[in-house]
């Protein structure tokens, strides 16, 4: 722990940046729960700049994740995607790109058309609550860029996912 | 490699049967039992063959060894020959113009022996025969002669096992064609995919792209001289052709949504492609020449991996219309779509074979994945191999040997490419430089 009667000014704000730089590198690799936040942030929470992309990542949650070969969105997906509207009401000259993905155990052909069902309907989603349809770019990745790399269950569900993508910042 | 050969090719009239009737041998056999593989029903006796290094004299030697070798390599991958060991030759210095001691090969159970030569000409090029004997029926089976040059051996090698799988076999040969496939480097979650073509014993590999922007699912023009295939370069996930000598790409279509896994008409002039837009994925040809787009399916499904018949006149794909994914079958003009696989397992890339009899498809059930076959009809389902992993058959030009790809397992694992005979034999990895997935088969080059 640092002593902090001597740490300088900017030493501390280092510090403050270097911690919240480590929640959004844990947010990348969320905790197992399909559909869930992937990570409960409080403490540092208002570390990242308000409306950057880690402010979304890390006090939001840029994605969702679905089951086996489906797309449809569970209520954990939905909530995650309700605060995703607030958020880019919040800040509506943020444009961003929502990812498709999905598990390795189908085919390649299959699972590029999978993520791109995914990403529209999380397109969709965020339409229909009121975020502009050109502040958006959807695209597919099938099984092709995984984030979880083991052969079970517990990466293959990490995989299954929809990730909102802040442009820029 | 130029594809543009200077090919002299004769046949060479049949050995003289003379010594082998002074031999004796010819007398113990019917003239008419010439031997043959049998490949029929799902048996296979794997014929014991002699291949000894092509004769040449001086440093024509050397590439008369690696002729032998290359055609070896070839027969045995086939699945369908053991090429014995060369070790356990006794006759040497055999030429293809010698009659051969036909008791030294039956002697170590050689039902075939292929005897060759090689040698430089004055004018630069090569001249290459060989001779294709039964040993136990004392006959030539076949002799040809080939002019080329040098840098062509490799294809001379190929052609040659052709004419020797053939005429054992009775079927058509595959080994002088090459393979496009998806080179994959680097760790799994960070691939690099990049196109690379190679001969289809995994030599002469070539990259066609440097891998910036991810390469997937190419497939081979019916000339060979081009690939269509999907590219996310400046993340807009599309279709191209590429040339393959010339290098130039350029992309097909203009469609409000990506395509992907684009495979051309057999008579080469249209691209059928899948384009994904809002939730769906549905089939759309484009013509080459017109520019002219067709929407072939209109589901609210995922309509993709499609495959022509070799006659042009049928389509096959794989569909979650029905709530799995299965493989449909449709006219060309999109009409008239029925389902042909049914049950609990889920199909997908169904690729219908050069000869038109059969659909090789990747299957999914009970976690697991097999590589199979099935008729048109959707009758006669055939599983191949069956593990952990097995995607993405493609079909060698004899409808006989299909490759695929395979992923070894664990966070460091990755796709390799195996070959396998339709009888299920000779199920054999290929070696590449890196993990490969993806494969798709050219045409014969000759």
């Amino acid at each position: 722990m640092v002593n902090l009667p001597t740490i300088s000014r900017w030493g501390a704000i280092a510090t403050v940046i270097a911690a919240a730089l480590l929640l959004a590198a844990c947010a990348k690799n969320p905790a197992s729960e399909p559909g869930g936040l992937g990570l409960g942030v409080n403490g540092g929470a208002g570390a990242a700049t308000p409306g950057s992309s880690q402010d979304f990542v890390v006090n939001v949650g840029d994605r969702v994740f679905f089951d086996t070969d489906s797309s449809d969105l569970s209520a954990e997906a939905r909530a995650t995607l309700d605060r995703q509207v607030q958020w880019l009401k919040q800040y509506p000259n943020v444009s961003f790109t929502i990812e498709g993905h999905a598990d390795e155990r189908g085919t390649r052909e299959y699972n590029i058309a999978l993520g791109a069902r995914r990403a529209a309907i999380v397109q969709d989603y965020l339409t229909s609550h009121g975020i502009a349809g050109n502040r958006m770019h959807t695209i597919s990745y099938g099984k092709e860029r995984p984030v979880a790399t083991c052969d079970d269950i517990s990466c293959w569900s990490q995989n299954r996912r929809a990730v909102t993508v802040i442009n820029g910042n | 490699m130029n594809l543009q050969l200077l090919w002299k090719r004769v046949w060479i009239a049949a050995a003289v049967l003379a010594a082998a009737l002074a031999g004796g041998l010819a007398g113990s056999l019917p003239a008419s039992a010439l031997v043959e593989v049998n490949v029929t029903g799902g048996k296979v006796q794997p014929l014991p063959i002699a291949i000894p290094a092509f004769q040449g004299a001086g440093q024509d030697a050397q590439m008369g060894s690696d002729i032998a070798g290359v055609i070896s390599a070839d027969l045995k991958r086939s699945g369908l020959f053991v090429p014995l060991d060369p070790s356990t030759f006794t006759q040497a210095n055999m030429s293809a113009d010698a009659t051969p001691q036909f008791a030294n090969w039956t002697a170590i159970s050689a039902q075939a022996l292929v005897a060759g030569s090689v040698a430089k000409q004055p004018d630069g090029r090569i001249k290459a025969e060989f001779r294709l004997w039964d040993t136990f029926a004392g006959q030539q089976m076949d002799g040809q002669q080939f002019f080329t040059q040098p840098d062509n051996w490799r294809r001379l090698a190929h052609i040659i096992a052709d004419a020797v799988y053939t005429r054992l076999t009775g079927e058509k040969g595959y080994f002088d064609s090459r393979v496009v496939f998806v080179d994959e480097s680097g760790p799994k979650d960070n691939r690099v995919r990049r196109l690379a073509i190679m001969d289809q014993d995994g030599a002469n590999v070539r990259y066609l792209t440097d891998g910036k922007f991810m390469e997937l699912t190419p497939r081979f023009s019916p000339s060979s001289q081009e690939i269509t295939y999907m590219s996310y370069d400046n993340d807009q996930p599309r279709v191209y052709v590429l040339n393959i000598d010339t290098g130039q790409r350029e992309p097909v279509g203009d469609f409000p949504g990506m395509t992907s896994a684009p495979r051309f008409s057999p008579d080469g002039q249209k691209v059928i492609m899948s384009l994904s837009t809002g939730h769906d994925t549905n089939l759309f040809t484009l013509d080459l020449r017109s520019r002219q787009t067709t929407r072939l399916t209109s589901d609210a499904a995922i309509d993709t991996a499609a495959s022509y018949s070799p006659d042009g006149s049928q389509i096959v794909f794989e569909s979650d219309r029905g709530g799995t994914t299965q493989l449909y079958v449709m006219n060309a003009d999109g009409t008239n779509p029925h389902r042909i696989t049914f049950g609990n397992s889920e199909y997908d890339t169904p690729v219908w074979s050069p000869r038109g009899d059969l659909i090789a498809f990747t299957r999914r059930a009970n976690g697991l994945f097999a590589i199979g076959v099935i008729k048109p009809d959707g009758s006669g389902e055939r599983i191949l191999t069956e593990g952990f992993h097995n995607e993405g058959p493609t079909w060698a030009p004899n409808g006989r040997v299909i490759m695929f790809f395979r992923n070894t397992q664990g966070a460091t694992g990755g796709p390799q490419l195996w070959t396998i005979d339709l009888s299920g034999y000779g199920e054999a990895r290929l070696q590449t430089p890196n993990f490969a997935s993806d494969p798709a088969w050219s045409p014969l080059l000759n």
